[in-house]
């Protein structure tokens, strides 16, 4: 499973050979691993307009030990590195304006460092009192988009829309953008809500007390995402089909959870489940709904087994589990974060998976039309959409496709299920509260469907 | 100071017949295995619990300190104690009896009570001639001395001694003593192969109405039980020829009989307070338990008729009569040995003459009888069957709501038996 391209890249005869040959050199990416800094060194903050939220970025900053440039030691690009670049746009008011961004940007960008983080936070194109400022925030998205692909090196870029009243929900995404934990995560926009939001991003353990259900659990992305929530101070629920039981209570035990065999497509599952949480854990805070499976065929070849099962597991389920948790008393604990696992597939489509992305983009439906439901209970739902992440799966890809497929996004390289896990133990968190009905991808800003 | 113990919940891997799935396993593999899902099923990773209690029939030399071992390869603490039991088939549920009792006195809060064997990884042992030569080897104190002792081996001292399974006292095997207690009893050829197509039907269909997901985790690419017929007939079972007993009157197959199997059972009992404080269900207590002996070798009683008579024993203690219980395990050793010993219990003379009872015991609501499959589909792991048996029971129970009762019988080798009541 490692990346024998990225690692020759990287080596001494093979760093001076793909840059002699123009080839592409996939960085190492920093991870998140506990204890590590926020920021591996300064960051650069500057704002475009009169922005309102430069308080509440540089407090994050301050607190997590971070030292802050302001832009008028930018000193044209030629100052020392820099890890992260931080541009308030809330002030914007015209697309001229715009303009300021593109001046504070340029020379910053031209300072950052290896695995150098780009965030840009602004106000929602959708609140815009006029067609002018709609446009110039909106234009904030085609900025980071492209400045993402032109980043090098392990950086990322991604936008914040941030509303008015949700100034409180802005340190958590602040700090996940910026952080190890969001190597993978590129080019993407997140809205937040307003809401209040705990201050503090909990340390090391920010699920700490917390019960986190994760489906699909036995192996690759899903005995991931139970590592990093057991790591984050979650008591793992780790479901799975019986027939996966061994490789479940491996899991389960890694991280002090507990193994629940459990056919989630079955008549009596969303209930067995709510009784095993009610019970057994007193509710649940976190539900991550991994559980997935894939029978591909083209969909003139496709019989409706194939087509039946790919729903049933993929979508079905998570809407049944999800209605049953919300119906029963108890079963979801006050602030509950639901996470759905969707896929690239489901949104820019991919041959010989109408099923799978089908199942997919349903997903995302699923989570955009129940957010509402879920902020009046002071809780959130999301999904994570993984692009081309190297598991058991991919490892049995033909050669070629599989080495394109790793290489098509704007970190040419694929990721790992750990950074599919990091995303959704962030969305878990209680600093997550201003994220909701949100679609996260975890592609490092694949080209397909981007 | 006395209370229940109670039992919390069970895990086994599925059985495998010999020499298949699980040819190159050990019974310490096999443990371990059992204890680590049982663990991930309660959360109990790094728990320190009262005591593990478990054994092995088929035991290998080194596996001296077989359960404290397979603890210390577990998840549990390793500050958990441990220690072996051996009762041949009674091994599994007499380790959930001394848990139990250990719990009732309020020694311990909680415990595992388990069994594991394997006929696939059988212990050999050096041939008695060889290891006396070998021993008087290592005391010789001179070269000569030794060169003496070693030309003393001869080719057939090194033939390994292989465990048989036969009854010492008597050179026959299990078989063939149930062969002979099933022509006394005049059980028929049919009843017995009903039993054991009831026992497939019955355990297909808990497997499929998920009765096991939270009973059984698989181990080694096995899913389910392998010796599980789920489309076995009595027509079909008819065709089969006798294995044992001679002649005529010879009644018992291969289907009628458990095969030879390997497996691993292990049940958590806790008192009350305990799983309350680990937010852990109560399926059942463990009420009373009884064992009892007979003199298969002089005294003209079948080798596993035993649990004929702990039954009285422990009723008569409980103030219960044999029809008093919702639901009956009878460990199928061989279809006839539970036919014979339920006719034993409808039988005013021998109720009379060996139990000593005024009248009979009665009849058993065969409804009610081993309803999610026994031993003969499953598969019997010798020592493995006592803790599939209490933690199957012990769920059925629940399920059926508070206050439901439950006995179970299980015959031993050596002319023993043990017996049980679960309450839910």
């Amino acid at each position: 499973m490692s990346d024998w391209y990225r690692d020759f890249a990287n080596s001494g005869v093979g760093t001076t050979l793909v840059r002699q040959l123009g080839l592409p050199r996939p960085a190492v990416l920093r991870r998140y691993t506990p204890g590590q800094p926020l920021l591996d060194g300064p960051a650069l903050v500057g704002s475009a307009g009169e922005g309102r939220l430069r308080a509440e970025i540089e407090a994050v900053l301050r607190d997590d030990g971070v030292t802050v440039l302001s832009p008028a030691i930018a000193d044209g690009g030629s100052g020392p590195k820099v890890a992260a670049v931080v541009l308030d746009a809330t002030g914007l008011t015209t697309p001229a304006d715009l303009a300021s961004a593109h001046d504070f940007l340029a020379p910053a960008v031209k300072r950052l460092g290896t695995n150098g983080r780009v965030v840009v936070l602004g106000e929602v194109p959708g609140d815009a009192p006029s067609p002018a400022l709609a446009a110039a925030r909106q234009a904030l998205d085609g900025l980071v988009r492209s400045l993402a692909k032109e980043l090098r090196a392990g950086a990322i870029a991604n936008l914040v829309y941030v509303p008015s009243g949700a100034e409180a929900a802005v340190p958590g995404p602040l700090r996940f953008f910026l952080s190890g934990r969001s190597a993978y995560v590129d080019g993407q926009t997140v809205t937040l809500s307003a809401v209040d939001a705990p201050s503090g991003d909990g340390g090391t353990t920010p699920l700490a007390g917390k019960v986190a259900v994760v489906t699909g659990a036995a192996r690759g992305i899903g005995a991931s995402i139970a590592d990093v929530l057991g790591r984050a101070g979650a008591h793992v629920v780790a479901v799975d089909i019986p027939a996966a039981g061994q490789a479940l209570a491996a899991v389960a035990n890694r991280v002090g959870g507990t193994a629940l065999q459990l056919d989630i497509t079955a008549p009596d599952a969303a209930q067995r489940l709510v009784e095993h949480l009610v019970q057994r854990h007193g509710g649940a805070d976190v539900v991550v709904h991994n559980a997935g499976i894939t029978r591909d065929k083209l969909l003139v070849n496709m019989d409706s087994a194939r087509w039946n099962s790919v729903l049933a597991v993929n979508l079905q389920a998570q809407l049944d589990l999800t209605q049953a948790l919300l119906d029963a008393e108890g079963a979801l604990k006050p602030g509950a974060r639901v996470v759905a696992v969707s896929s690239q597939s489901g949104i820019a489509g991919n041959r010989g998976q109408t099923n799978y992305s089908a199942s997919k983009a349903g997903v995302i439906g699923m989570v955009r039309a129940w957010a509402p439901a879920f902020a009046e209970r002071g809780a959130t739902i999301n999904a994570v959409a993984p692009g081309f992440i190297v598991t058991e799966m991919t490892a049995k890809m033909p050669f070629g496709t599989r080495e394109v497929g790793a290489r098509l996004n704007s970190l040419q390289q694929g990721g790992l299920p750990v950074d599919v896990a990091e995303a959704i133990a962030w969305l878990a968190q209680p600093a997550s509260a201003g994220v909701n009905g949100q679609v996260l991808r975890v592609c490092g800003q694949n080209l397909l469907g981007a | 100071m006395t209370r229940k113990a109670a039992i919390v919940g069970g895990n086994r891997i599925p059985f495998a017949r010999s020499n298949k799935k699980y040819a190159r396993a050990s019974n310490q593999d096999m443990l371990t295995a059992t204890i680590d899902g049982l663990v991930a099923r309660y959360g109990l990773a790094g728990e320190q619990l009262g005591e593990v209690v478990a054994g092995a029939v088929l035991k290998h030399a080194r596996d001296f300190n077989l359960t404290r071992e397979s603890v210390l390869g577990s998840q549990l603490s390793p500050s958990t104690p441990a220690y072996d039991v051996q009762q041949a088939c009674g091994t599994g549920l007499e380790a959930a009896v001394l848990v139990a009792n250990k719990i009732a006195l309020g020694q311990i809060e909680s415990g595992i009570a388990g069994g594991t064997d394997t006929t696939s990884d059988a212990p050999l042992a050096v041939n008695d001639d060889l290891r006396h030569v070998l021993i008087a080897l290592n005391n010789a104190k001179t070269l000569p001395d030794r060169l003496k002792l070693l030309g003393k081996i001869r080719p057939g001292q090194l033939v390994p001694d292989q465990p048989r399974n036969v009854e010492p006292r008597t050179g026959l095997s299990m078989g063939e003593h149930a062969a002979q207690t099933a022509k006394v009893w005049e059980v028929s050829r049919e009843s017995q192969d009903e039993l054991a197509v009831a026992s497939h039907h019955n355990l297909a269909a808990a497997y499929d109405r998920g009765f096991f997901d939270d009973l059984v985790t698989p181990f080694l690419g096995l899913t389910r039980d392998d010796n599980l017929r789920p489309d076995s007939t009595v027509e079909k079972l008819a065709t089969l020829k006798p294995v044992f007993g001679e002649g005529e009157g010879a009644t018992m197959t291969a289907a009628n009989s458990t095969p030879l199997t390997d497996g691993a059972s292990a049940v958590l009992l806790a008192s009350d307070e305990w799983a309350a404080e680990h937010q852990l269900p109560v399926l059942a207590h463990l009420v009373d338990a009884q064992t009892a002996a007979v003199d298969y070798v002089h005294g003209g009683e079948g080798l596993l008729m035993a649990p004929a008579y702990a039954m009285p024993v422990m009723l008569a203690r409980n103030g219960l009569t044999l029809q008093d219980f919702d639901l009956y395990e009878i460990h199928e050793a061989f279809a006839s040995t539970v036919l014979s010993t339920m006719k034993a219990w409808e039988d005013p003379a021998f109720c009379k003459e060996k139990l000593g009872l005024d009248a009979p015991l009665g009849s058993i609501d065969r409804s009610k009888l081993n309803v999610n499959g026994s031993s003969l589909a499953a598969g019997h792991p010798f020592a493995a069957t006592g803790g599939r048996i209490v933690a199957s029971l012990a769920k059925a129970l629940h399920e059926l709501g508070p206050g439901k009762r439950g006995l179970i019988s299980i015959c031993a080798a050596g002319g023993q038996g043990v017996v049980a009541i679960l309450e839910s």
